[in-house]
């Protein structure tokens, strides 16, 4: 699914990124954990193509095609989707509307023709469903005056919709109550299918007992200092990132 | 010294005064005053602090040397029209009644300007002071003959009406047109405005309106400027409210290489109200300034300004919004907003709120901000899978849409939305 190979990023000329290694494939989901900082949100934006990151080494393989070459929405029309730590208000821009555009734009950039609006209603609808989110939220603007915890469903149902092959779920669970956790978790299980994969980065052992990963990442100081199964997130719950830090410190 | 100041003025008024004829509706004080204003002043340049921004005889010497006059009287109206209104057609400055509904609706009074009843004419030009700009007084000396619209008191109009202002330039022109609204006591009406230019000629129109709207009379108005970037124009809107009048006005300019508005209100009476709104995209090298004067002169009033402007290219905005409360006007409710979104290193704007305030208990905020599209915004939008190009127009219609949600009337909502989404 991705490949990404001795990644480097810097912001201002300061580095966040300093070589991550990692390989995805269909079917998998992979968790990201790591104390505040340590440049997961960061990787994020840059898979994603935020391009106030500046990527000066490595390489993206993303289905076959160099991502790092791709504008940021022709990576979410291959096929990928990150879902924000902070999703973005956008005042005076309905959500409908947006997705709408969305689902079209994607559509339009594999050849298929717009989708007719009632099924484009009726998936809403469906999707809606799922993530619990009001059916009101749909016709007000983007994100505005949302929760946080709306927030983040929202952006679990925009997955929904969109339907991507590789997903980044940045921190969807920070600020969530255990209701909403366990709706954000049955969202992607439901979505989950062995086509598919999940990035879940996340401080808390508690998601992955819904979500359970088949691999665990630690990421600190801009780097995947250890990785293995789903174990290992249940040793940092107990121990705490201490020991990571103490032993990586000085790298 | 006096020939070189003239100079423009001069030229324009050789140009048209033989088409012009004599305005037979205007007195001939005023008329001598006018011309002697002009005489004395010229058209405004940069010197002016009013005109700093928008060096109106500058342009009018680079743009206009070949002025002509020549005008095409065939035009077709039927595509401009909008549903359920009454439509009434200003050609090259002058009403047209055959290209106009006919309409009979009680308590409505429609004419050309020199086919208004003798009592009326006192009206014109009682607050537009010729010896207050040379727009005043070049269209006071030369104005075609515009049109007269008056409503009875408390006459609730049953349809909205529509001005549609046509230039059909066959040459450079220069056009003087001119409006006349008056509302009585009580009465109730929406005009809406539309400026366009046909042709393939260069145009300047030189628009002045006066509306008045007496006690308790309600005056909503929309004027959308889609003159092509042929199109020059100055419009000015005197309006002076009496008691308890309101007065609605959103002005959406689309395009157009110079557009100046000058939007002077007086609130004459005690809890009139006063709302103007605008929006405007200034593309390639236009030049678009909002020039607003809200003159609160007496206790209990209320104004409110919102103009918005996007600014793409080489293109230059200006606000410059005058807020005067007289000493005598306590308890003023005055506020103004101006916010606008630069698309490119070499768009400008100056935006400027002026507040002069002589009474101590009023409440008056401004403010005026500029930026540049949420980068955050487009990112997340992008990361959905759309385009850098529809996720601006996403981001500048949601931005206009606070100014264009103003509009009451659904169809010209409707077509304003289109037009601005073409243009952005
Ligand atoms: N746009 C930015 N400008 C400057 N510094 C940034 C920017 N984005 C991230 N950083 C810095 O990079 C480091 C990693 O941040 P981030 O990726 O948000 O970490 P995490 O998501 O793991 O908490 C932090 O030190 C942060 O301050
Ligand atoms: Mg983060």
């Amino acid at each position: 699914m991705i490949t990404i190979k001795n990644l480097h990023a810097s912001v201002d000329g300061k580095e966040i990124l300093k070589g991550i290694n990692l390989d995805i494939k269909a079917g998998e989901i992979h968790a990201i954990m790591g104390p505040n900082g340590s440049g997961k949100s960061t990787l994020s934006s840059v898979l994603a193509g935020k391009d106030d990151y500046e990527v000066t080494e490595g390489e993206v393989q993303f289905n076959g095609k160099n991502l790092l070459d791709m504008d940021a929405e022709d990576r979410a029309r291959e096929g990928l989707f990150l879902a924000f730590q902070y999703p973005v208000e956008i005042p005076g821009v309905s959500n409908i509307n947006f997705l709408k555009t969305a689902v079209n734009e994607i559509r339009e950039y594999h050849g298929l023709t717009p989708m007719e609006g009632k099924d484009f209603l009726a998936m809403v609808k469906e999707k809606q469903k799922l993530v619990e989110l009001d059916g009101k939220l749909t016709n007000r603007s983007v994100n505005e005056g949302f929760s946080g915890g709306e927030k983040k469903r929202n952006e679990i149902f925009q997955m929904a919709m969109l339907n991507p092959k590789l997903a980044i779920l940045d921190e969807t669970d920070s600020g969530l109550d255990i209701d909403a956790l366990k709706i954000v978790a049955n969202g992607v299980n439901t979505l989950k299918t062995k086509d598919n994969a999940f990035v879940v980065i996340t401080h808390y052992q508690r998601l992955l007992d819904y979500i359970v990963p088949d691999f665990v990442h630690i990421l600190y100081k801009g780097k995947i200092v250890k990785s293995g199964g789903k174990e290992l997130a249940l040793e940092l719950e107990a121990k705490g990132y201490d020991e990571v830090k103490a032993k990586f410190e000085n790298q | 010294m006096i020939a070189e100041k003239s100079h423009t003025a001069q030229y324009i008024i050789e140009k048209i005064s033989p088409s012009a004829g004599k305005v037979a509706f205007m007195n001939d004080t005023v008329l001598s005053k006018a011309l002697l204003f002009l005489e004395k002043n010229g058209m405004p340049s940069n010197k002016y602090e009013d005109y700093k921004y928008c060096n109106v005889d500058a342009i009018l010497k680079k743009e206009f040397k070949n002025i002509e006059q020549k005008f095409n009287q065939q035009v077709s109206v039927d595509a401009f029209k909008i549903a359920d209104t009454y439509t009434l057609v200003m050609l090259n400055g002058h009403f047209s009644s055959t290209l106009s509904d006919t309409i009979s609706e009680k308590g409505l009074h429609l004419s050309a300007l020199s086919n208004m009843p003798e009592l009326a004419k006192t009206k014109l030009g009682s607050i537009a002071n010729v010896e207050s700009d040379a727009f005043i007084a070049m269209n006071t000396a030369f104005s075609a003959d515009g049109l007269y619209i008056k409503i009875d008191k408390n006459t609730v109009l049953s349809k909205p009406i529509f001005i549609l202002h046509i230039t059909a330039a066959l040459s450079e022109c220069f056009v003087n047109s001119r409006v006349l609204i008056d509302l009585e006591e009580g009465a109730s009406a929406s005009i809406y405005e539309e400026q366009i230019l046909i042709g393939e000629s260069k145009a300047f129109t030189n628009y002045l309106s006066e509306k008045f709207i007496g006690r308790n009379a309600k005056l909503n108005t929309c004027l959308i400027q889609s003159q092509s970037q042929l199109g020059y124009s100055v419009n000015t809107s005197q309006v002076a409210l009496q008691a308890d009048a309101h007065y609605d006005n959103t002005t959406i300019t689309l395009n157009g290489q110079l557009v100046r508005n000058n939007h002077n209100v007086e609130l004459l009476g005690e809890n009139a109200q006063a709302h103007l709104n605008g929006l405007f995209t200034a593309n390639g090298t236009s030049l678009i300034d909002n020039h607003t004067l809200m003159d609160h002169r007496v206790p209990h009033c209320e104004s409110n300004e919102l103009y918005k402007g996007i600014i793409n290219h080489k293109g230059i905005g200006v606000f410059n919004g005058k807020i005067f409360v007289r000493k005598d006007a306590q308890k003023t409710n005055a506020y103004q907003s101006s916010k606008n979104i630069l698309l490119s290193d070499d768009a400008t704007v100056n935006a400027k709120p002026q507040l002069e305030i002589y009474a101590n208990d009023v409440k008056c905020s401004h403010g005026t901000s500029t930026g540049k599209i949420d980068e955050n915004a487009m990112f997340y939008l992008n990361a959905r899978g759309i385009g850098k190009e529809s996720a601006k127009k996403m981001l500048l219609s949601s931005f206009a849409q606070e100014v264009i949600l103003k509009i009451e009337n659904p169809e010209l909502q409707e077509k304003i939305d289109q037009a601005f989404t073409n243009q952005i």
